[in-house]
């Protein structure tokens, strides 16, 4: 019964196939430093879920941003948890990343032909850090307040065009209602948008291309 | 590491994989469905009794609208709910109180002088001076409450959902 309900949708769907090509892939030799990128998306995906539940209680306004934490740690039940998750879980995934990145780099993995999937993986990089720098606004709270006035600042002193893109991303001169509500849109809309779609590319050439192998006397 | 008779190495990969997946996404999973339910699960209990003033300041046999706010929490703000009662004073020491509420589907109802019935704005649901059903698709009469009286002074029972 259950044998023929699969073939049924394994003949329409192409099961078998998909779990071939994604899963059943030949691998070289590898170690556990080649689980990162793995590790990466399982965060990514924590991420997604976690701050999908924030957003229940969560508001991005000045007026109710702070209180609204506080009422997800302190009064939400298993609040703290999902919080946690997504605090902690931020922090975790920049570090997976970057020494994800640390071991394609130390095994020349970035070389002939995979130098597109090295490259997306600096967009992947790039926009990780971006959710943790948006992400940090969002609890209104004074240390995410001043850092965010530094952080906001610090692009300011490009010459010329320095002003004009701090205001951009504040929103205006100051920090203000308008750089809470802006950091959450980037937070949770366009960055990981752009993250879901560039993991898109990234998979589709290690799947493409396969893994390389562990550089040896030969390379 | 040797074959072993009873399971391929990938096989033990799939159980395990398997059991650690399930776990994982009963503790996430789990917690998240209380984290959802979490405000409607809260009790929040209020009970007190609202002075509503003299008795002696109400006109016998005449409804009359006393309103008040009562400020309750909801999340991380406070919300201020208005209530509206209709006192009736049936003699010099008697009194009904009954809520304004529409057992309809809860708009407010008023107290119509001409016709002297409360009616409902809402789809027009008739009640008697005694908060009894006159006609409409309400399906019992206005909510009553429990009231006492101590010098002179009239108290009615409030308990918030
Ligand atoms: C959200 C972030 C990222 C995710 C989800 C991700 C995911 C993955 C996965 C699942 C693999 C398969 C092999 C492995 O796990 O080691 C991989 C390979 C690779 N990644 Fe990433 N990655 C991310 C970020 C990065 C970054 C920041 C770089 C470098 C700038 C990078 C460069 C590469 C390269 C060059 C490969 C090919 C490795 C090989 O063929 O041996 N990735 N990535
Ligand atoms: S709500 Fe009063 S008649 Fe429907």
């Amino acid at each position: 019964m259950f044998q023929r309900l699969f073939q049924w949708l394994d003949e329409r769907l192409g099961l078998t196939s998909i779990h071939d090509v994604v899963l059943d892939r030949k691998v070289p030799k590898v170690n556990w430093w080649f689980t990162l990128g793995s590790a990466s998306l399982f965060l990514f995906l924590l991420q997604g879920v976690t701050g999908i539940f924030l957003t229940v209680y969560y508001v991005p306004s000045p007026d109710h941003a702070y209180d609204s934490v506080q009422y997800i740690m302190n009064e939400v039940r298993f609040g703290w948890l999902i919080r946690g998750i997504h605090h902690w879980g931020a922090t975790l995934m920049v570090l997976v990343v970057f020494i994800h990145m640390l071991r394609t780099f130390f095994y020349a993995a970035y070389k002939y032909p995979r130098e597109l999937t090295w490259l997306s993986g600096v967009v992947l990089l790039l926009a990780t850090l971006g959710m943790g720098f948006t992400g940090y606004l969002l609890p209104w709270n004074q240390r995410a307040y001043w850092a965010t006035t530094v952080g906001t600042e610090i692009p300011g002193t490009i010459p010329l065009i320095g002003p004009f893109v701090t205001s951009v991303l504040r929103g205006g001169a100051d920090l203000s209602a308008l750089t809470l509500a802006r950091f959450f849109a980037v937070h949770i809309w366009f960055l990981p948008a752009v993250i879901a779609a560039t993991i898109g590319l990234h998979l589709y050439l290690v799947i493409r291309l396969g893994i390389s192998h562990i550089p040896d006397e030969n390379d | 590491m040797p074959n072993s008779p009873k399971m391929t190495r990938r096989q033990f990969v799939t159980v395990i994989g398997a059991g650690l997946s399930a776990i994982m996404g009963t503790i996430v999973g789990l917690p998240a469905i209380g984290y959802l339910l979490s405000p409607a699960l809260e009790k929040q209990k209020g009970e007190s009794w609202i002075p509503l003033g003299a008795l002696e300041k109400y006109p016998l046999n005449q409804p009359t609208l006393f309103t008040f706010t009562r400020a309750k929490k909801h999340g991380w703000e406070k919300t201020v709910t208005s209530y509206g009662v209709f006192v009736l004073r049936t003699s010099e020491t008697q009194v009904r109180v009954f809520s304004n509420v529409c057992t309809h589907l809860s708009c407010r109802v008023n107290w119509k002088e001409e016709v002297q019935e409360y009616v409902c704005p809402c789809h027009d649901g008739h009640f008697a001076i005694d908060g009894a059903i006159v006609s409409g698709p309400q399906p019992r009469p206005l909510d009553e409450y429990q009231t006492k009286i101590e010098d002179g002074n009239l108290f009615i029972f409030l308990k918030e959902a």
